[in-house]
């Protein structure tokens, strides 16, 4: 964890529970190491209900070592990789455009370690270069050396490079805050674990930390303007997150007297320091100390570490397949930043990708995706291949056309199942889903077969002071899961009318879970009509080497198709700028060819 | 090399003997026994498999877990039945197979919930697809039209619009009556066709309708069709994507096909783009970017959290935004009265003074004495109505009283209903008389056609017809002539009785005439003032007047802002509706999710008609809108 000390949020948190249904580490690290635990967006539905959590630093660090070192037939060594071991493909590979293969990686000390799969994950040191106010140098972190040779090899291999920039913080001595006059945070009073796995979190309830909410004053302004000089990082072209702006940005663009909220977030349980969510700045040091203390509550605070910027290669990632595979040469993974993206989660959701598809393509298995109709791995993925990107790409639950399907709460559901056959999954883990689906399964059931009239259930909730937009002349008999959709009905209130109900209303996480499915059951008919929609046009798999030139389409469209190389014509039809004739054009060709080779 | 294992019920003895024979005993053992406490179906066993890629039966057994679906059919190589998702089937295996195929479990008891709430003839749908329709003959005028309905639900609406109780023959021409299933109303009478799947073009279920060639009824029928829930108009080349995923097309037919739904939907998409052009295209557009942002602001309320930085209003602003959309789309719909003016008739009223030939045009149009016809000054006393068919489109033409002051009761409330249905009509037909035109042109001083113009509003304004601003005081710019403010109707001037002026006279009125024509080439059908000189007693410059009747019937029918009706036109309306309806529902829900969700059916309707919408437009509204960053 190099920037923020928290994991999750809105989207994010998404991406963690379906890394976890996959078996990914991180959430279950993050329910031992995390510190304060909230979940965001509660008054806005439970298909956006964002799991987050204050992590320290030390014990992710810990708890995420111990358990790779105890992974069995794991060998961890840790080295600069300088090169790639490039050589022929393997012939008896279907479907590859590639014309060399990866076979393994050189390292730092000239010793080669060959290997059937190479996953990279570069992070910013790409060709990193950090800048503090008008200094600028080559470095993937603070104090941590950028790779220079492998970023040439990639470019060397024909890859398309970008560059792209984010920035970090200033970091603040806990001790020197006058928390006083601040707005205290705290987590939730019943913290909510990241893992399917866990019941609770590791921490007390009551020994959560407390973040701080404070703001800029105006004072703040002038500093930033008059020394725009000075700061190399906001002048440059390249791209950065308009998502996260540094606080130079927020200036620039919103005015000098608009005060911008921060957060003061603790790094741990055992440390001092404090995390300045909100307040990235790239000037020099001294400057970004006078600006620190224009923000309430910080005026005698010592920094103890500024914050900076980076700016570092990444590969266009229409580059890659969906299963992280690149085209260009076989066997060859990218996850995380070198595809563009920020953010831990993001990256997690790529790396358990690249890192099962290394697997099963070194055990010869078929290979693993996840559509984007099955989880926000699969729309994170598809954006990427099918669109590419300018800027650092930060999942949102606005980027899933399938919002009400693709919840946190039912992520196991929707991957563990295939993640277990991909050999992914422990045996534990699937049991433990198989358990929840068979309880769900049947608390469906029978709350759709308790039928009372709507007089009935009206009298009954009112007895229990829940109000319904029931009347009384409200004719004809609902079932007890078409009741879950009112807002205010839970299954405990339907179990005061019904009986039947009780064993799954005392049952917290399985009541939790019905009452969402029966939240969103009117609008999820028409959904799973558009979801089945898509899936039939995902079954439409275009071959990797077809000539999109030979097909009567716009000059547009070939160029388009060109570049991306679509895997299906689901992706096909999402690429920007593809007409409805270009699409079926395009099918018309497949299916040709299908036949034709059939035919010979 | 397969047996059929029922479904729904536990495996019986005897399959599982054929089933032990083809599997192996020790599979089938444990499976036999987890089967039979779950009760699950097998629904065709080919023989063999011992495929045990990557999974291996032994831990499936240590588990006491059956493997899953995919698994099996791996193993077994047992198709995935489409509709495993009975309700009989529970347990283990049926939501991990949902989890597997269906991405979301429960499926199956939601949509079992929901067809349980509807009607028996719903229950058998199939949730998945969409059943689309269309025009499936030539645009335009014609002899017989051909409307394709295709999907799961073309029975149940060949039922609703036939009011039948049992599906007709297939394959068989049947002549039955139809009905518009909202109203009731009867839309024509045609012949239906019944072509269950796969035997049909499609593959899907297909009925046909062949109605009459007129686009009043065939934009009726549209109407009725989308009326129906489940039914959607047909995208762009869509019978034939669906023909051709369900394998009815041989690559021959694929390849002429292609080019010809190239060509077809290429001018749909310049008809689309010339209609965008216009104030139509303007309006969409705007709506458009207001919706975005309201979507935009909706969504950023919901993806960035409370502490970063959105303020409390934005939820606020959104919701007014949409509400006054909502009263926008809802006044663009009510405005143009399209869909009624088809049910019931365009109204067109005749007006005049006394005497003029009124009641001759009436018969002559409608080829009968519906009038009564004498020479005497205030014969006609009512309103006389009279339906006629123009051009494939229903018109109610209305006779009134010659417009005069008169002391004789009958004829002063005669007056007062001619005035009342004329402001009433959709379009005015004012009837002046050539012998009287000429004499005042000769009386008057100014230019030829300002003179013309003078006299009709002099006319006009001396019956105080219409409610009129003083004609002088409009615009004094050269397109617009003196008078334009007095019509607030659609109108045609017709000078009648030409064949009672000289020749001489007549070279004055049609000099007049083009001049005038040209003045109004540039205003749309509708608001464009057309004369004609005719004579109802000869039938001179009939032709003319007719064609000048037809394209104003046909303006009003179709939507007056568009133009000629069309397919692409029909689907706008429909999307618009649809666009509205998820406007309205949006307020309606209390979870954010959903309300959200509505506004993105709204955004995707709307994008059907202006273009898609991707993410990243709505990303780059909150961008820029809200300083977001935690």
């Amino acid at each position: 964890m190099s920037c923020n000390p928290s994991f999750g949020g809105i989207g994010k948190g998404h991406l963690m529970r379906e890394v976890d249904a996959l078996d990914g580490l991180c959430a279950r690290i993050a329910d031992r190491a995390g510190i304060q635990f909230k979940v965001l967006n509660r008054r806005k539905g439970p298909a956006v209900w964002g799991l987050r959590a204050q992590i320290d630093r030390d014990l992710y660090k810990r708890h995420m070592q111990e358990e790779i070192l105890n992974t069995p037939n794991l060998t961890v060594e840790a080295s600069s990789v300088e090169d790639l071991i490039i050589g022929d493909v393997q012939a008896e590979r279907e479907g590859t455009t590639a014309g060399k293969g990866c076979h393994g990686v050189i390292l730092k000390d000239g010793s080669h370690v060959s290997s059937r799969a190479v996953v990279l994950t570069t992070g910013t040191f790409l060709r990193g270069v950090i800048q503090i106010g008008i200094d600028e140098r080559p470095a993937g972190r603070l104090d941590d050396e950028p790779t220079i040779g492998l970023a040439k090899t990639l470019e060397n291999a024909g890859f398309t490079l970008g560059r792209l920039k984010t920035g970090t913080p200033p970091r603040l001595d806990g001790r020197t805050i006058d928390y006083s006059q601040l707005e205290k945070h705290r987590g939730d009073a019943q913290p909510t674990p990241f893992s399917f796995m866990n019941d609770r979190v590791t921490i007390k309830p009551e020994d959560q930390v407390v973040c701080h909410l404070t703001h800029t004053t105006p004072g703040i302004g002038p500093i930033i303007m008059e020394n725009k000089h000075l700061n190399v990082h906001i002048k440059e072209t390249v791209t950065g997150p308009r998502y996260c702006p540094s606080i130079e940005s927020k200036i620039f663009r919103f005015g000098m007297d608009k005060c911008h909220q921060i957060w003061l977030e603790p790094e741990g349980l055992n440390t001092d320091t404090v995390y300045m969510q909100g307040f990235s700045i790239t000037l020099p040091a001294d400057l970004q100390d006078q600006c620190i203390h224009m923000v309430k509550g910080l005026e005698n605070v010592v920094m103890t570490r500024p914050g900076y910027g980076v700016e570092y290669d990444f590969m266009d990632p229409r580059q890659i397949k969906s299963t992280l595979e690149t085209k260009r040469l076989q066997n060859l993974f990218f996850a995380g930043q070198i595809n563009g993206t920020t953010g831990y989660e993001e990256a997690a959701a790529q790396g358990i990708i690249a890192g099962l598809n290394a697997a099963l393509l070194a055990r010869n298995q078929p290979a693993f995706s996840v559509s984007r109709t099955e989880g926000y791995i699969g729309v994170l993925i598809d954006d990427l291949i099918t669109q590419g990107t300018s800027e650092p790409y930060r999942m949102f639950t606005s980027r899933s056309e399938f919002r009400m399907t693709l919840r946190p709460d039912n992520a196991d559901q929707r991957l563990t199942g295939r993640g277990y056959e991909a050999g992914c999954v422990s045996c534990h883990r699937y049991q433990r889903a198989q358990a929840t689906a068979d309880r769900l399964q049947e608390g469906m059931e029978v709350l759709q077969s308790v039928r009372l009239s709507r007089s009935k259930w009206r009298q009954g909730m009112e007895e229990q002071r829940v109000q319904t937009p029931l009347t009384e002349a409200s004719p004809g008999k609902i079932s007890a899961f078409e009741m879950l959709a009112y807002p205010n009905v839970t299954l405990a209130h339907l179990a005061a009318v019904s009986p039947d109900l009780k064993t799954y209303a005392d049952d917290e996480s399985i009541a939790m879970r019905l009452k969402v499915e029966g939240i969103y059951a009117p609008l999820l008919r028409q959904q799973q009509c558009d979801i089945d929609q898509v899936k039939r046009d995902e079954s439409l798999v275009l071959p990797a080497d077809i000539d999109y030139d030979s097909i009567n389409i716009s000059r547009e469209a070939i160029a388009k198709l060109s570049t991306v190389r679509p895997q299906t014509i689901a992706a096909a039809s999402r690429i920007e700028g593809m007409t409805p004739a270009a699409v079926l054009q395009l099918l018309y060709h497949v299916k040709r060819r299908e036949r034709q080779s059939l035919a010979v | 090399m397969s047996s059929r294992v029922e479904r729904g019920m536990a495996v019986s003895t005897k399959h599982f003997q054929l089933l032990q024979r083809r599997c192996g005993v020790h599979f089938l053992k444990t499976l036999y026994s987890t089967f039979i406490c779950r009760r699950l179906s097998v629904v065709c066993c080919h023989a063999n498999p011992y495929q045990t890629e990557g999974w291996t039966w032994k831990s499936a057994k240590l588990l006491g877990t059956v493997p899953s679906l995919r698994i099996l059919q791996r193993w077994f190589h047992i198709p995935v039945n489409q509709h495993y998702q009975s309700r009989g089937e529970t347990g283990k295996f049926a939501s991990e197979s949902q989890s597997i195929l269906g991405g979301r479990p429960f499926k199956a008891k939601s949509s079992h919930q929901s067809q349980r709430a509807s009607t028996s003839a719903q229950a058998t749908e199939d949730i998945s697809q969409d059943t689309i329709f269309a025009l499936s003959s030539g645009q335009g005028k014609c002899g017989v039209a051909v409307i394709r309905v295709s999907g799961p639900g073309a029975s149940k609406a060949l039922l609703a619009v036939t009011k039948m109780a049992n599906l007709p023959e297939a394959k068989k021409v049947h002549l039955r009556r139809l009905y518009n299933p909202t109203d009731g109303e009867t839309v024509d009478k045609g012949l239906i066709v019944w072509l269950p799947g796969p035997q049909s073009f499609t593959g899907e279920d297909v009925c046909e309708f062949h109605v009459h060639g007129g686009s009043a009824v065939v934009t009726a029928m549209h109407s009725a069709l989308d009326a129906i829930p489940g039914l959607r108009h047909a995208e762009p080349g869509e019978f034939t994507k669906r023909a051709f995923l369900n394998g009815k097309l041989d690559l021959t037919e694929v390849e002429g096909l292609g080019d010809l739904i190239q060509a077809e939907t290429e001018a749909q998409r310049r008809q689309a783009l010339r209609q965008m052009e216009g104030d139509l295209g303007q309006l969409y557009e705007a709506w458009r970017l207001r919706l975005i942002k309201c979507v935009a602001h909706v969504e950023a309320f919901i993806d960035f959290s409370e502490d970063e930085n959105i303020e409390e209003g934005v939820l606020d602003q959104a919701q007014a935004g949409v509400k006054q959309l909502v009263t926008d789309i809802q006044a663009h719909l009510d405005d143009n009265r399209c869909g009624e003016r088809l049910r019931s008739g365009v109204q067109v009223a005749i007006i005049g003074q006394p005497n003029v030939g009124k009641s001759s045009l009436l018969n002559l149009l409608c080829q009968r004495p519906a009038a009564i016809v004498t020479p005497i000054a205030g014969t006609t006393r009512d309103v006389i109505e009279s339906a006629v068919n123009i051009g494939g489109y229903p018109v109610l033409l209305l006779d009134t009283a010659g417009l005069r002051e008169t002391q004789d009761v009958i004829e002063q409330e005669g007056v007062r209903r001619a005035r009342q249905r004329a402001e009433n009509a959709d379009l005015t037909i004012i009837m002046t008389e050539a012998s009287d035109i000429i004499s005042n042109i000769a009386s008057s001083t100014s230019n030829s056609h300002d003179r013309l113009s003078t006299i009709l509003e002099k006319r006009l304004q001396e019956t105080e017809t219409l409610t009129s601003e003083p004609t002088q005081g409009s615009s004094p710019s050269g397109d617009s002539i003196p008078g334009d403010g007095g019509f607030q109707n659609s109108s045609i001037v017709v000078i009648n009785k030409s064949d009672l002026v000289d020749v001489d006279c007549m070279d004055t009125l049609t000099s007049i005439e083009s001049a005038l024509c040209q003045k109004h080439d540039k205003k749309n059908e509708v608001q464009k003032r057309s004369v004609c000189i005719m004579s109802c007693t000869t039938g001179q410059g009939m032709d003319h007047f007719l064609e000048i009747l037809r394209g104003k019937v046909e303006a009003l029918c179709g939507n007056p802002l568009l133009g000629n009706p069309s397919l692409t036109q029909a689907r706008h309306r429909s999307n618009l509706r649809h666009c509205l309806a998820a406007l309205e529902a949006f307020s309606s829900h209390e979870d954010l999710v959903m309300a959200a969700e509505q506004l993105r059916i709204a955004l995707r309707q709307l994008g059907k008609i202006t273009g898609r919408v991707g993410v990243e437009e709505i990303l780059d509204v909150v961008f820029q809108d809200f300083c977001i960053g935690k």
